[in-house]
């Protein structure tokens, strides 16, 4: 008999572990049936209520299956379909994110290069960064006074920092010999800037960038549970509120399947600019 | 006497030494390369060569003194005067065609993208660089391939100097002969005026028109300029049995070894130049002439 490969063995072993844990999980978890008799009224509201409790693994993935067959239905303010959710929150990390890359990218440059500006932003950067993004949270409600641009606020706080910090330590460790290169060749000083310090230090900047998202991706759920009205963080608490378990743990996987596929998407981009000494 | 194509006038770089004093590297080197010379530089570690090569660069600035070159005073880096460091300095995420095209369109901006292609890729042949491997990123290429697009980069960029700082430093002695092989060849075809550091006696003799002596730092100078009088073309195999060769060797094995040190430290007159010397044998090998005859004995004593 052929031996497996390593990656196909892994498969093997995750699938079985996902079996395995789901058969434990399902067994776990009592049947549960209305106890007694009935009283009048839950004969006539059409039997019991079930007492709440955590749902086994096959009601989540029937719900899965339900929700993930129309994910975009609309019916109404508290009942969207999940693509919907996702979408909102997409849309606010993008926005919040894209916002933080334009600020922090240039002047993480400007840091990286200029000592001065280094030692003169650093206290700022070291205050302001340990600050739990939700902290900023009534600030950006009282002065921006909209919801929705307040999470998207949170966002670009949160994910500013690791993208600051990493262009700014890039940039710097570019080697001199590269910057000699340019020097050597005459390059003005924004042809040296994308053609040799940009992609010097384009790997620790994608690294950056890649924690940034991950970051926003983890603090978007909590700022729309605080905000309020979409997105996939309210939808959880809406969930909760309607003792909608199987809901809950559904979006609560969903919530890291889009986790992995930002962060993966990444990983792709870290791959094209890695290179090698 | 004309003035030579590059002239090093009263050169002196000084560094603060930490105590409120200075340390001065060398003062007052003063010393000229002609148009198509290949000059090399030898002395022990610490005595500037480095320095000299970087202020030739426009990498650093001298603390006093002048470079000019074609009569123009020359301060910055410049396209006109190329540069290959010791550790290649290739830019790790371009192919090897990518990082000399990346030079050529640099220097020639008016260029079209074909043509650019094409003049880096006859230089890369040049230095025996074909096929696939122009192709490949620096980190998929040997240490003597490395450096021998870092060479082909320098010169395809036709500078009107060439500062080679150790090109040879960091590979093997088989790696370095078929490179020096090929820096000959291509310098050969281009009439370029070459400077280079090298801590090598052999590799010296065997590519330099001139080797400039310098004496150990601290206040390091250039003392002596010695002609190789070993008619090209060299080749590696056959200079070792001209007559010039270990008269010249040995010259300049006994100024690294003893005479480096005995002259270092002496004051410099501004107006010094590098004492001319010259070794033939072959002019008059038949003449019971004793002076030419010491760096033989020489040799022997070390």
């Amino acid at each position: 008999m052929k031996t497996l490969s390593e990656n196909r063995k892994a498969a093997l072993l995750s699938i079985l572990i996902l079996i395995v844990s789901c058969l434990i999980w399902e067994a776990s978890i009592p049947a549960q049936k209305a106890v007694g008799e009935l009283t009048e009224y839950e004969l006539l509201t059409g039997g019991g209520q079930p007492k709440a409790g955590v749902p086994p693994p096959s009601q989540v993935l029937a719900k899965a299956w339900e929700q993930l067959s129309n994910p975009f239905y609309d019916a109404g303010p508290n009942d969207k379909g999940i693509g919907i959710q996702i979408g909102y929150s997409i849309y606010r990390v993008l926005t919040g994110y894209l916002l933080a890359a334009a600020i922090a990218i240039p002047l993480g440059f400007l840091i990286g290069m200029s000592s001065v500006a280094y030692k003169a932003l650093n206290p700022f950067i070291q205050v302001l960064r340990p600050i739990s993004p939700l902290a900023w949270m009534p600030l950006a409600l009282f002065v921006i006074q909209d919801s929705e641009m307040s999470a998207i606020f949170v966002i670009f706080i949160c994910s500013i920092w690791p993208m600051l910090i990493n262009t700014a330590f890039g940039v710097a460790g570019v080697r001199e010999d590269w910057v000699n290169v340019a020097r050597t060749h005459e390059l003005s000083a924004l042809k040296t800037a994308f053609t040799v310090i940009l992609p010097a230090a384009a790997p620790t900047i994608v690294t950056g960038m890649r924690i940034s998202i991950g970051i926003a991706w983890l603090v978007i759920v909590a700022a729309e549970m605080l905000v309020g009205g979409t997105g996939i963080g309210y939808y959880v608490w809406n969930e909760w509120n309607n003792l909608d378990l199987t809901s809950v743990i559904f979006s609560i996987l969903m919530i890291g399947v889009v986790g992995m596929l930002l962060d993966s998407l990444f990983g792709l981009l870290q791959r094209t600019v890695a290179y090698t000494e | 006497m004309t003035k030579p194509f590059l002239s090093i006038e009263h050169l002196t770089q000084r560094y603060p030494d930490g105590q409120g004093g200075a340390f001065t590297v060398f003062e007052n080197a003063s010393f000229g390369i002609d148009k198509g010379e290949f000059v090399c530089i030898l002395g022990h570690s610490g005595c500037g060569k480095s320095t000299i090569m970087n202020i030739l660069a426009g990498l650093a600035e001298p603390t006093g003194g002048v470079v000019k070159m074609d009569g123009m005073h020359v301060s910055g880096p410049s396209l006109d005067r190329g540069v290959v460091f010791q550790n290649y300095s290739l830019l790790p995420w371009l192919s090897a065609l990518k990082n000399v095209t990346f030079g050529v369109s640099a220097r020639f901006p008016s260029w079209g993208k074909a043509r650019v292609i094409e003049h880096s890729t006859a230089f890369l042949a040049k230095v025996g660089l074909t096929g696939d491997a122009i192709h490949r990123k620096p980190s998929q290429l040997s240490g003597g391939m490395r450096q021998r697009v870092s060479i082909a980069r320098a010169f395809a960029n036709e500078p009107k100097l060439l500062l080679l700082d150790e090109p040879f430093g960091a590979l093997d002695a088989l790696t370095r002969g078929t490179i020096q092989d090929e820096l000959i060849k291509v310098w050969s075809d281009t009439d370029q005026t070459v400077f280079m550091i090298t801590h090598d006696i052999d590799e010296a003799i065997l590519l330099a028109d001139r080797i400039l002596l310098m004496t150990n730092g601290p206040m390091a100078q250039v003392a002596e300029s010695v002609e190789i009088t070993i008619p090209r073309p060299r080749v590696r195999n056959d200079i070792v049995e001209h007559p010039n060769y270990y008269a010249i060797r040995n010259h300049l094995v006994h100024f690294l070894a003893q005479r480096s040190a005995e002259l270092s430290g002496q004051a410099q007159t501004p107006d010094q130049q590098p004492k001319p010397v010259r070794i033939d044998m072959t002019e008059d090998a038949d003449s019971e002439d004793p002076e030419p005859a010491t760096p033989i004995l020489r040799a022997v004593e070390g």
